[in-house]
C-alpha cells in the first residue's frame, strides 16, 4: 500500500499556486482551484495518466498535515514529530466503525476528529507549559506508543491492519475512482489552506503570530499564551486526523506502516523543505518530498544494487543542510519574484468603546509598602509611592537599586512578598500580568519587544488584542471582518497619535530604535490604559530621539494619560516628570519634585557613590 | 509469578536498565554542552554492536568505509572554512596536511589494519582486539557528526538543534541499513561464566554490564569533578559564552562530548549484542528508553538520570511478563506522567527572557 504513492508527475499545482501571493490575493487561488477541477477530467491526448493523480492525491493528503505544522512550528514556534499519529487515529476511527459496526464513514469522521481533538488537548495542556524541547521529545514518545498500540490491539487488526474499508458516499456520489476522491481531498486541503490564512489575519492570528516572540510580550498584552499553545496544536491535530481520514478511504485499508514515527519526521520535513513559516510552502514541501520519494525510489535501488529504505538517507543529509543554508525553505525563493501583496486600505471604522478613565487628580496606582524576597535578598523593602491620574512619575536609581523588580511587581511579572499594589483602588499584587493587563496597563519593555516580520500596523493592533473579541470559530469563518476594522482603525489613530502615521505598513523590524521605542508606546496605548508603564524608554537613544520621546510624553499627558517611567538617564527625567522617586538597594530615599530630589543628600550620595564626609558637608554647604 | 521469576526479571531489568542508563548519561552530557538532543545515540549503539558482529564474522564492517567518507566531508567542510579566512589561509599549507592526516589518513590507516586483520587473522583475533578495534572505527564518528551537522548552526536554538538531530538520525538509520542489511546479529559474550547466586542464574555478561557500568560513571564523576577538560565541559554547559570568554573553546568541548557520547554508545552496543539480537534500527528505541530517564532527571542531573534509566529497564522488563505486547507502549506511555510531573514541578520559563 504504501508503494502507490510514488509516481512521478510535473508539480503543476505547485507552480498554479506560485502565483498566488502577489497583488491580487485571490486570483491565484481561484485559478489553482480551476485547474485543480479540470485536471481529472481532461478528455484524451492531454488525459491525466492516473499514475498522477494518485500522485496529486497524496500529495495532498500530505499537505494536510504539513499544514498544520506549519501553523505549529512555523508560526506557533513548536514542533511535532507525532502528527502521524493523529493521522493514524484519524484513519482508524474510520476504519474501525466503518468496518465492525457498519457506521457511516462521516461519523467515523467526527469519532476521529473528536478523539483526535481531546488527545491533543490532553498532551497539549500537559506539555505546552513547558519550555522548547519537551514538547517535541513528548511527541516522539507517544508517537511511538500509539504506533505500537496500533500494532497490537487485536480489534485493530494487528500489524496486519484492518481491509475493506467501504467506499465513501458523498450526496449519492460514490467516491470509489481516485480521480473522484480527488476532488474531495482538494478540496479539503484549499479550505484547510484558506482557513489558516483567515485565522492567521485575525485578532487571534496576530495572538498566535506573537507567541515566537516570547510570552513575557503577549501575556502583558492580555493574550493567553498557553491556551493559544493548545488551540493551534489542537488546530494542526485536527488537520491531521481529517487527512488520515482520507486516507483510509482511499487506500481502503489501514495498517500501523504509515502512521509511525519516521512518517511523523517526514511531515515535518515537508513543512520544512516548503518553507515552515509559510501556509503554501506546506503544499509546495509535499508536492516535492512527494516526488522526490518517487524518483529516489526507482533510483537508488538501482544505484546501491540492494532494496530498502534508503531515501532517508537523502532526506536526512538534505534536512540537515537545508537547516544550515536555507532555513526558509523553497516557497520563500518563489515569493521572491513575485511583487508583495499590497497593504489591505483602511477603511473608516466606528471607534472602539473605551473605558472609564479616573478623573484628573485622582489615585490611579498606590503601591503601599510593597516587598520582594528572593531567599534572602531583599530586593525590594517595603517601598511606597503613588501615581495620580495625568500625572508623570519617575522611578530612579542607581543600578541594582531594585527599579526593574518594582516595576515586574506592579506589571504582574513578579508577585509581591508583602504589602500592597492597587490600581484604582483594587489590588492587584497577587494578579497574572495577563489579568493587570485587562485592568488597564499598559507597558513597553526595556528590550524592545516586537514582531520585526509584522508590519508596524500590526504590532500596534497586538496592544488591541483585548478589547477584540472575536475567536478561533469566527475567524476562520471570516466573521471578524467589521471588529477586524474597527481594531486596525485604532492602531492607525495610536500611531498617527505618536506620530509614527507615515509608517503604518512598514515591516517593524526595519525601524531605527527609537521609532521601534515609540511604537511600543503606541502599541501600549492601543490597550485604552488607566496607567502607561515605561520601562527605560530612552536607554539607547540618541539626543534628538530622547528629546522626540519626552516631547512625546508630554503630549500623552496633556491629553491626561498617567505615566509612570522607570529610568536611569537623570537629565531626561529631570524636565519630564512630574515627580520623582529615587530608590537604592530596594528602599527608597527620596520622594519629590525633581529639582528637590537633586538636591537631596541620600540621592546624591547614592549617585556619585562612595563620597566620604566631607565631600558630603561640602555639598550641603 | 513467583518468587525466581520476580527475581530473573529484576536482574534482567537491572542488566537492561544499566545500559539504558550509559545512554541517558550520553545524553544528558551532550544536552548540557551543546544544547543538542542526540536523537541518533541509539545509532552508535547498533553501529557498535554491529560492526562488532562483523568483525567476529570475518567480514570488513562498512562502519570502516563510512569513517572514510565522514572524515572526508570533515577535510571538505574544514578545508572551505580555512580558505575563506584570509588569517587562516596564510597558513592553510601547514593546517590542510594536518588536516588531511587527522581525517583521511587515520581512517584509512584504520580500514587497512582492519582489512588485514580480518583477511590474516579470520577468527583468531582475540575478544578484547575486535572490541578496541569496534571502538576506534565507530568512536570518531562521533565528533566528526557533530562538525558536519552541528557546529555550524551551534548557535541555533534548541528546536532546529533537534530537527537536525533528527535529520542525523534518519541518515545514520539508512546508512547502517546500507552497511549491515536487514539481517540482526548477536556476538559471542565476553565471558560464558555464570553463577548461581540464592537459585538465580547470573550470567557472565550480566556481571560485565553491571560492572562496566557502574565503573563509567564514576569516571564520568572523576573526569567531570577532577579534570581540566571535564571541568572545561561543565563550565560550557553552564555558559557558553562565557566558557568562551576565558578561553574554552565551545566547538571543541563539543566535539569532545560527542566523542562521550559516541564511546558510551558503542560501549553499549558492544554490551548489550551479546544478549539480545541487534538490528540496524535497534539502537534508536534503546537510545530513547534512555531518553525516557533522562527525561525524569530534567535533562540536567546525571544521577536522577540514571537512576531514571534504571526504573525504564525494570518497568519494561516487568510489563513484558505482564504484557508483552504492550511492552513498548507502556515504556513510551511513561513519559507522559512524566512530562506532567515535570511541568508541574518547573515553574513556567520565560523563554524570550535573556
Amino acid at each position: 500500500m504504501q508503494t502507490q504513492d510514488r509516481h512521478d508527475a510535473t508539480a503543476l499545482t505547485v507552480s498554479a499556486g506560485g502565483r498566488r501571493a502577489g497583488w491580487r490575493p485571490w486570483f491565484g487561488l481561484v485559478a489553482l482551484a480551476l485547474l485543480l477541477a479540470v485536471l481529472p477530467i481532461l478528455p484524451h491526448p492531454v488525459r491525466v495518466p492516473e499514475y498522477w493523480i494518485t500522485l496529486l492525491n497524496y500529495i495532498g493528503l500530505y499537505a494536510l498535515v504539513a499544514l498544520g505544522l506549519v501553523l505549529l512550528t512555523g508560526i506557533g514556534g513548536m514542533t511535532s514529530f507525532g502528527q502521524a499519529a493523529f493521522v493514524g487515529i484519524g484513519a482508524y476511527a474510520t476504519a474501525f466503525l466503518s468496518t465492525q459496526y457498519g457506521i457511516s464513514p462521516w461519523l467515523g469522521l467526527i469519532a476521529g476528529v473528536a478523539v483526535t481533538g481531546l488527545l491533543a488537548l490532553g498532551l497539549g495542556a500537559i506539555t505546552m507549559r513547558l519550555s522548547g524541547h519537551y514538547l517535541p521529545l513528548g511527541t516522539i514518545a507517544w508517537g511511538l506508543s500509539l504506533y505500537f498500540l496500533f500494532g497490537n490491539l487485536s480489534g485493530l487488526g494487528q500489524y496486519d491492519g484492518i481491509n475493506g474499508i467501504p467506499v465513501l458516499n458523498l450526496l449519492g456520489w460514490h467516491l470509489e475512482s481516485g480521480r473522484s476522491i480527488f476532488y474531495l481531498i482538494w478540496f479539503c486541503v484549499l479550505a484547510a489552506v484558506v482557513s489558516v490564512q483567515f485565522l492567521l489575519d485575525s485578532r487571534v492570528g496576530r495572538a498566535i503570530r506573537a507567541l515566537k516572540g516570547g510570552s513575557l510580550m503577549a501575556e502583558a498584552f492580555g493574550i493567553h499564551t498557553g491556551w493559544l499553545r493548545v488551540v493551534i496544536f489542537v488546530y494542526a491535530a485536527v488537520l491531521a486526523a481529517i487527512s488520515g481520514f482520507l486516507y483510509a478511504h482511499l487506500q481502503r485499508s489501514v495498517n500501523p506502516t504509515p502512521f509511525g514515527l519516521n512518517h511523523g519526521i517526514e511531515y515535518l520535513f515537508m513543512a520544512v523543505v516548503g518553507g515552515v513559516s509559510q501556509v503554501w510552502g506546506a503544499v509546495l514541501g509535499a508536492a516535492l518530498l512527494t516526488l522526490l520519494q518517487d524518483w529516489l525510489q526507482s533510483l537508488l535501488p538501482q544505484l546501491l544494487g540492494q532494496t530498502g529504505n534508503f531515501e532517508i538517507i537523502v532526506y536526512g543529509v538534505l534536512l540537515v543542510l537545508l537547516l544550515q543554508y536555507a532555513r526558509d525553505g523553497v516557497w520563500s525563493y518563489l515569493t521572491r519574484w513575485l511583487p508583495a501583496p499590497a497593504p489591505r486600505a483602511l477603511g473608516p471604522a466606528p471607534a472602539l468603546p473605551q473605558r472609564a478613565k479616573p478623573e484628573a487628580g485622582a489615585l490611579v496606582l498606590e503601591v503601599d509598602a510593597v516587598r520582594k524576597t528572593f531567599g534572602g535578598l531583599v530586593a525590594v523593602n517595603d517601598v511606597s509611592f503613588s501615581v495620580r491620574a495625568g500625572e508623570i512619575i519617575g522611578l530612579i536609581g542607581p543600578n541594582g537599586a531594585g527599579k526593574s523588580t518594582t516595576f515586574n511587581l506592579v506589571s504582574g511579572v513578579l508577585r509581591a512578598s508583602a504589602g500592597q499594589v492597587r490600581l484604582c483602588g483594587e489590588r492587584i499584587e497577587q494578579l497574572s500580568a495577563r489579568a493587570i493587563a485587562r485592568r488597564g496597563i499598559g507597558r513597553t519593555f526595556q528590550h524592545v519587544r516586537l514582531l520585526p516580520g509584522m508590519s508596524v500596523l500590526e504590532n500596534v493592533a497586538l496592544g488591541a488584542h483585548l478589547r477584540g473579541h472575536a475567536g478561533v470559530v469566527r475567524s476562520v469563518l471570516r466573521l471578524n471582518r467589521d471588529e477586524e476594522a474597527r481594531l486596525m482603525a485604532e492602531a492607525a489613530r495610536q500611531l498617527e497619535r505618536v506620530g509614527l502615521g507615515s509608517l503604518l505598513h512598514e515591516e517593524a523590524g526595519s525601524l531605527a530604535l527609537g521609532q521601534q521605542r515609540i511604537l511600543e508606546i503606541a502599541r501600549a496605548l492601543c490597550a485604552d490604559p488607566i496607567l502607561l508603564l515605561l520601562d527605560e524608554p530612552a536607554a539607547g537613544l540618541r539626543y534628538r530621539e530622547k528629546q522626540q520621546l519626552a516631547q512625546l510624553l508630554k503630549q500623552l499627558q496633556a491629553e491626561g494619560v498617567s505615566v509612570l517611567l522607570v529610568e536611569h538617564d537623570m537629565d531626561f527625567v529631570m524636565n519630564l516628570t512630574d515627580r520623582l522617586v529615587v530608590m537604592e538597594f530596594g528602599t527608597k530615599i527620596a520622594e519629590g519634585l525633581p529639582q528637590a530630589v537633586s538636591q537631596d543628600p541620600a540621592v546624591l550620595e547614592a549617585y556619585l557613590g562612595g563620597v566620604d564626609e566631607d565631600t558630603v558637608v561640602e555639598a550641603q554647604a | 509469578m513467583d518468587f525466581s521469576i520476580a527475581a530473573i526479571l529484576l536482574q534482567d531489568g537491572i542488566t537492561s536498565g544499566a545500559i539504558y542508563a550509559l545512554l541517558a548519561l550520553a545524553l544528558v552530557l551532550v544536552f548540557s554542552v551543546t544544547r543538542v538532543i542526540l536523537i541518533p545515540q541509539g545509532e552508535f549503539v547498533s553501529y557498535g554492536a554491529l560492526t562488532l558482529a562483523a568483525l567476529q564474522t570475518q567480514k570488513l564492517p562498512g562502519t570502516c568505509w563510512l569513517l572514510v567518507v565522514l572524515g572526508i566531508a570533515c577535510l571538505l567542510a574544514d578545508s572551505v572554512r580555512v580558505l575563506r579566512r584570509p588569517g587562516e589561509r596564510r597558513q592553510a599549507w601547514r593546517t590542510l596536511p594536518v588536516l588531511a592526516g587527522r581525517y583521511v589518513l587515520l581512517p584509512l590507516a584504520l580500514l587497512a589494519v582492519t582489512q588485514s586483520l580480518v583477511l590474516h587473522q579470520g577468527a583468531d583475533i582475540p575478544l578484547w582486539v575486535q572490541v578496541a578495534l569496534t571502538l576506534a572505527i565507530v568512536t570518531p564518528m562521533g565528533p566528526m557528526v557533530y562538525r558536519l551537522a552541528f557546529e555550524p548552526i551551534a548557535e541555533a536554538g534548541t528546536l532546529l538543534l533537534l530537527i537536525v538531530s533528527v535529520g542525523v538520525h534518519f541518515a545514520m538509520v539508512g546508512t547502517g541499513l546500507l552497511m549491515f542489511g536487514a539481517e540482526g546479529s548477536r556476538t559471542t559474550p565476553f565471558s560464558d561464566a555464570s553463577w548461581s547466586v540464592g537459585g538465580l542464574n547470573v550470567s557472565g555478561q550480566s556481571v560485565w554490564v553491571l560492572g562496566s557500568a557502574a565503573l563509567l560513571i564514576v569516571a564520568l564523576y572523576l573526569f567531570f569533578d577532577r579534570t581540566l577538560s571535564g571541568k572545561a565541559l561543565r563550565a560550557t554547559a553552564v555558559n557558553r559564552l562565557g566558557a568562551r570568554l576565558v578561553g574554552i573553546g565551545t566547538a571543541q568541548a563539543g566535539r569532545l562530548a560527542f566523542t562521550l557520547a559516541a564511546a558510551l554508545g558503542v560501549w553499549c552496543g558492544v554490551l548489550v549484542a551479546p544478549l539480545t539480537t541487534i538490528y540496524y534500527d535497534s539502537g534508536f528505541l534503546m537510545g530513547l528508553k534512555g531518553f525516557v530517564g533522562a527525561i525524569i532527571g530534567g535533562l540536567g542531573s546525571y544521577p536522577v538520570a540514571a537512576a531514571g534509566a534504571v526504573l525504564v529497564g525494570l518497568l519494561e522488563s516487568y510489563s513484558s511478563f505482564w504484557a508483552s505486547a504492550y511492552k513498548e507502549v507502556i515504556v513510551f506511555t511513561l513519559i507522559i506522567p512524566v512530562l506532567l510531573w515535570r511541568s508541574l514541578a518547573s515553574p513556567a520559563l520565560d523563554e524570550g527572557e535573556a
